[in-house]
């Protein structure tokens, strides 16, 4: 970037997070894995903890986030990270440890490492992107997929008689008595991704103050997958998606309550 | 003068233009017959003196392409702790 003078009166209010490497992503153009790892980078340098953070890559198109967040990261088998996650925590229970997973990766191959690792209270965080479909082998219906949604999968569409109904994680998680904190947002504008990353931030503090398991999950988009422009991928998901999957919290114990509230 | 300012790093651009369609002032466009180096058409600004430095670009980017500067609420302060 050429220089340029920055008046003497402008504060910076906005700038690229030490949290993340300085690597182009793979992502689509529009793709919001890229404000999803940005919210995390954010959220990780306001809480001072990037150097003591572990992050856990899934198998799907954020295979790759270890070259893009900058600090110490894992790759994980296919739906394994809770399993990874579950260690590193309880060998180092002083570093922050997150697992970052698609909805192929978390509520399909992975579905009994998230339940279970939920289940025993682990006190990770994890940070589900719910994209409504398995973006990185090409477009399959994902255990999240709408009902009537056309994949290369489901060319006519899911039939839930044949297929089953969409799979509501958060609500599934947020019932175990693991769980402390466990909320659906969505990146789809800017408002929903700044409510996206207090929920991030909340969801670190929960863990940093050892008060168990944590999760958001994130409704993302797919563009290249659902053939749709950036912005159409934004409308649709705002559109159909929201209506399924409802926004909010599905779990928030007392004492998680109480720090976001900062008693 | 302008009440904020975004650099534009190019190269990062896909040109997406989800930061065009959420601009308050509609001073972002994607280029016109020019390219980065990824070949896409990067986003720029049209209108440098109308940005308010809301940082809406930034916020939702998903390649971290802004960096916003705002005019400080009180500069009489803020030069007295510079
Ligand atoms: C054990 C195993 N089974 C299957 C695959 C193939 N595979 C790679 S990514 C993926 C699904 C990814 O979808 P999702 O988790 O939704 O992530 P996205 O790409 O949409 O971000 C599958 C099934 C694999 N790599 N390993
Ligand atoms: S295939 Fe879909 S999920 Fe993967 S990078 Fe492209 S838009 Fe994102
Ligand atoms: S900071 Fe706000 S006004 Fe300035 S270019 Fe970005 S969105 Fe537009």
């Amino acid at each position: 970037m050429a220089t340029v003078e920055i008046p003497a009166d402008m504060e910076l209010v906005y700038k690229y997070p030490e949290s993340l490497t300085e690597a182009h992503t793979h992502y689509c153009p529009g793709c919001t894995h890229g404000v999803i790892h940005r919210l995390i980078a954010e959220v990780l340098d306001e809480l001072g903890v990037r150097e003591r953070t572990i992050g856990i890559a899934p198998v799907g198109c954020s295979v790759l986030a270890y070259y893009y967040f900058n600090m110490d990261f894992a790759e994980a088998a296919h739906g394994r990270a809770p399993a990874m996650a579950t260690g590193l925590k309880r060998v180092s229970p002083d570093k922050v440890v997150f697992t970052y997973q698609g909805d192929g990766d978390l509520a399909a191959i992975g579905t009994a490492e998230i339940i279970h690792a939920v289940n025993r209270g682990e006190l990770f965080t994890t940070i589900f992107v719910n994209n409504a479909i398995y973006g990185m082998t090409g477009g399959q219906m994902a255990p999240t997929t709408l009902p009537g949604q056309v994949t290369t999968s489901s060319p006519y569409g899911r039939d839930v008689e044949t297929a089953g109904f969409p799979i509501h994680m958060a609500e599934l998680v947020g019932q175990l008595p693991g769980a402390a904190y466990v909320t659906r947002q969505a990146v789809l504008d800017v408002p929903g991704i700044r409510r996206t990353k207090k929920a991030i931030k909340l969801a670190f503090q929960t863990q940093l103050a050892g008060l168990g398991f944590s999760m958001v999950e994130v409704l993302s988009t797919c563009g290249t997958n659902w053939h749709m422009g950036p912005l159409e991928a934004l409308e649709w998901a705002k559109e159909h998606m929201v209506e399924y999957f409802p926004l909010g919290d599905t779990k928030m114990t007392d004492r998680v309550r109480a720090l976001k509230e900062g008693k | 003068m302008a009440k904020g300012m975004v650099l534009i790093n190019e190269d990062r651009c896909k040109g997406c233009g989800l930061c065009v369609s959420v601009c308050p002032v509609h001073i972002l466009r994607l280029a016109d017959g020019r390219f980065n180096a990824k070949g896409y058409r990067p986003v720029e600004v049209t209108d440098p003196e109308a940005c308010t430095g809301c940082a809406m670009c930034a916020t939702i980017c998903p390649d971290v392409v802004f960096t916003v500067y705002r005019q400080r609420r009180k500069p009489k302060q803020a030069a007295a702790t510079a």
